[in-house]
């Protein structure tokens, strides 16, 4: 199934490799098939609870009052906690490369955001007691209005998501968006023969791992705690840990291995935290796992995204100018989400060469589950978008799909909108490839061009 | 009412490593004393193969065969920080500072090697096949078992070394946006041909056609089971998946894979994989990261070919049979 052409860049590549470039099989391979490699989960301990999260049945209300008691007293509860146990109950994950403020509570004190928000952990002897007492804590909530989408998120009377932002749009350095100023719009729409504006929309989507999101913490009885994890990112977790538990990094001993699928999904720090602060409430080994409902609902998918492209091109197929807003939903916390909004904006206008471009790019708070990183974010549906918007403006001006985008494609020392000059290119020789093997015709002209080399 | 086919075509970049830079990563490298060599690190293997290129990268820098090397990894009690596995930064972050840590080693080695044989360390190389020969010499050789025995046990050297590997932080400008959010780019074109049912609405992928530049294909096997994994994940995202199907409803969200629409086996097309390789200035070895970007083109490669087949848009991921019906409808009132 895989071809490689070894014929491009050859003047680019020596191929001088021993241990590279050879297709050895993976040593991992033999253990997965034969079921022999070990993940988090397949290690039991003496005496460990499972933990339960009590979730908000409302998409946004404020709490009136948390009553336990009856859950505490359900035989074989070792445990449950609220907000009044977690030491530095607000946090968000990015604060460690300062991407703040602050605005997600471990577990929910005043207020729930979204509709599965964890509010209250039960930690039993067996997963039925712990979901027996899970359904015993009474929360007594006051609904609040709530809003769902981007456009109705952003309107001046919308409710208020989320207090530690005090708007629903994540604040950058730049303002109420992150900004890409090149050239000068107006000036490229008014020299374009057409002008082309569409609006592009996606849904939140789940990552689907085989394995869902969990971790087992066991107390190693010298004050240190070691976490039987499948974070993608050891430290984020270790780190963030220590500032939320406000427990000094040396205690905590982070352990994973081969993660059954990722995608994005267990960039998130969700489990952790809770589950170590119960090891060490209890001093027994503690477990929680997502069920599959809330890998799918709970955990974060990727964003909705709203994106709106409005374009100038002339009758011979050259793209003058590129405006571009786009929109993330980010669900009622942040995550990744402001990270997510701001790659797009670095991406855009695409691999193409247009003098004139602006793009805003905005990371909108909503009363949703909060998405967060997978595959491609702030990439994937702008992709979706652009290579759309390419193919309606080629069909506009009457030319091939594939001609367009030769005829724009950026090359080696091109100027991008954020100002950094085109190194590597192969776009171009990508193309050349696509039409050779689909047998998609192109004129000959386009098969001498180069990303790097003046034409011949 | 008929069955239609239809084609389209998308062409993507894609940065490598986290936005921005200022994601660093770390490899600790040593020798055994029979000169196996352990890598530490604290990255995460998340079923992409992870463990093997690593492995591949230490061997290939020191001259070892690869089945030399283990990596010892994602324990942060023995293994120096690394950011995390996610935005196509494994290879490109933990692969540069393995080769640092592993060059460091080497250097180390060819030093005690050198002493063994009483030549100068800059006289020496490895043969690929456990030994390190005097160059131009080879009979004069010394195996890297019996250097690996000298260092621990006759001159007490340890042969090991530290990397890392940090691309500095952008901060981009307020105003204008300049900023450095990358270092290298890998591409992609994909052509997607289907079949259009206009009277239920159902899109069938025929054909997939993916063009891919890599930078280098580190191990090509691995490359195709990443590449062709992502494309079947694009088409999936083009057709099939959300959580929330009439998003921003909240309602019909599925729970469970019942519920949770992705395409089983016999609704994957054929699928071709074609790889360029135009070396990375600062990738390992030439190598960028494609693991996010493989899942990219698909998307739109197949709304165009929708349009193609039908003559509707579906701008809306994604393009279920209900959406596409609804816009054919539309075109003809």
């Amino acid at each position: 199934m895989i071809r490689l052409a070894k014929e491009y860049f050859a003047d680019q590549r020596k191929d001088d490799l021993h241990e590279l470039g050879k297709g050895l099989q993976r040593s991992d391979a033999p253990g997965h098939v034969t079921a022999k490699t070990k993940y988090f989960a397949d290690r039991t301990f003496p005496g460990m609870l499972y933990l339960k999260m009590v979730r908000s049945p409302h998409h946004h209300a404020r709490i009136r009052s948390i009553d336990t008691s009856e859950a505490e007293k359900h035989p074989g509860v070792a445990r449950v906690l609220t907000h009044k146990d977690v030491p530095h109950n607000v946090y968000t994950i990015l604060i460690l490369i300062q991407v703040g403020p602050e605005d997600e509570q471990v577990l929910a004190e005043d207020k729930v955001r979204w509709k599965g928000e964890a509010v209250v952990a039960v930690l039993a002897d067996s997963p039925r007691a712990a979901e027996e007492a899970a359904a015993m804590v009474k929360v007594d909530y006051e609904v609040l209005p709530a809003v769902f989408d981007i456009d109705a998120a952003l309107k001046p009377d919308a409710p208020l998501v989320n207090e530690y932002h005090g708007q629903n749009y994540y604040l950058y350095d730049s303002g109420e968006c992150r900004k890409v100023r090149f050239g000068d719009v107006e000036k490229g729409f008014a020299e374009s023969d057409h002008i082309l504006e569409q609006t592009y929309w996606s849904s939140p989507i789940e990552h689907a791992p085989a394995e869902t999101t969990g971790c087992i913490v066991v107390p190693e009885g010298n004050d240190r705690f070691t976490c039987y994890t499948n974070t993608q990112a050891m430290f984020f977790t270790l780190d963030n840990t220590s500032i939320i538990l406000q427990m000094p990094g040396q205690k905590l001993h982070m352990v994973g291995g081969t993660v059954g699928g990722g995608f994005g999904g267990k960039v998130d720090v969700t489990v952790e935290p809770i589950s170590i602060l119960a090891s060490k409430l209890t001093g027994r080994p503690v477990r929680f796992v997502y069920s599959r409902e809330e890998e799918m609902q709970i955990s974060s998918p990727r964003a909705a995204e709203k994106i709106v492209l409005k374009d100038g091109v002339t009758k011979d197929g050259r793209i003058l100018a590129r405006q571009v807003w786009g929109y993330t939903d980010a669900g009622a916390y942040s995550r990744h989400s402001p990270y997510g909004a701001q790659k797009g904006a670095a991406h855009y206008p695409g691999p193409y060469t247009i003098p004139n471009v602006s793009i805003d790019t905005y990371c909108v708070y909503t009363n949703r589950t909060p998405s967060s990183a997978m595959r491609g974010f702030g990439v994937t549906i702008a992709d979706f978008a652009l290579e759309v918007q390419m193919d309606k403006l080629a069909r506009l001006i009457g030319m091939d799909p594939l001609e367009f985008r030769f005829l724009n494609a950026y090359r080696d020392g091109d100027m991008k909108a954020h100002r950094q000059p085109t190194e590597g290119a192969a776009l171009i020789e990508c193309m050349q490839e696509a039409s050779r093997t689909a047998d998609w015709p192109v004129a000959e002209r386009f098969f001498k061009m180069s990303s790097y080399k003046t034409e011949a | 009412m008929a069955i239609r086919r239809g084609r389209g075509v998308a062409a993507v970049n894609y940065p490598t490593g986290m936005n921005l830079g200022g994601d660093p990563s770390q490899a600790l490298v040593h020798s055994t004393p029979t000169g196996n060599f352990m890598v530490s690190l604290s990255s995460v293997d998340l079923g992409q193969g992870l463990k093997q290129v690593m492995a591949q990268i230490c061997a290939e820098t020191i001259g070892v065969a690869t089945d030399q090397v283990t990596i010892d990894t994602a324990d942060t009690d023995t293994g120096p920080h690394c950011m995390g596995t996610f935005a196509s930064r494994g290879t490109h972050r933990i692969g540069n500072a393995i080769i640092r840590a592993a060059t460091e080693a080497k250097q180390v080695m060819l030093e005690v090697a050198a002493e063994e044989l009483e030549v100068d360390a800059g006289d020496l190389e490895t043969d690929g096949a456990g030994n390190i020969i005097v160059k131009g010499a080879p009979q004069k050789s010394i195996s890297i078992f019996d250097t690996a025995l000298a260092a621990h046990f006759k001159q007490g050297r340890s042969i090991s070394g530290r990397g890392i590997f940090l691309v500095p932080r952008s901060f981009p400008e307020t105003e204008t946006g300049a900023m450095k959010p990358s270092t290298c780019y890998a591409h992609a074109c994909t052509v997607a041909e289907v079949d259009v049912d206009d009277e239920t609405g159902e899109v069938t992928v025929v054909s997939v056609k993916n063009v891919f530049e890599i930078g280098r294909a580190l191990n090509p096997k691995m490359v195709e089971q990443q590449l062709v994994g992502g494309s079947w994940m694009g088409i999936s995202h083009a057709l099939y998946e959300t959580t929330e199907p009439y998003y921003p409803k909240r309602e019909h969200g599925g729970t469970d894979f019942n519920q949770y629409l992705m395409p089983g086996p016999g609704d994957l097309p054929e699928t071709e994989i074609v790889v360029l390789e135009r070396p990375a200035a600062d990738g390992p070895y030439g190598a960028k990261g494609p693991g996010e970007m493989c899942a990219n083109p698909q998307i739109p490669a197949i709304a165009n070919a929708v349009f193609d087949a039908v003559g509707v848009r579906v701008d809306t991921l994604p393009i279920t049979p209900e959406r596409v019906l609804r816009a054919i409808k539309a075109q003809h009132n």
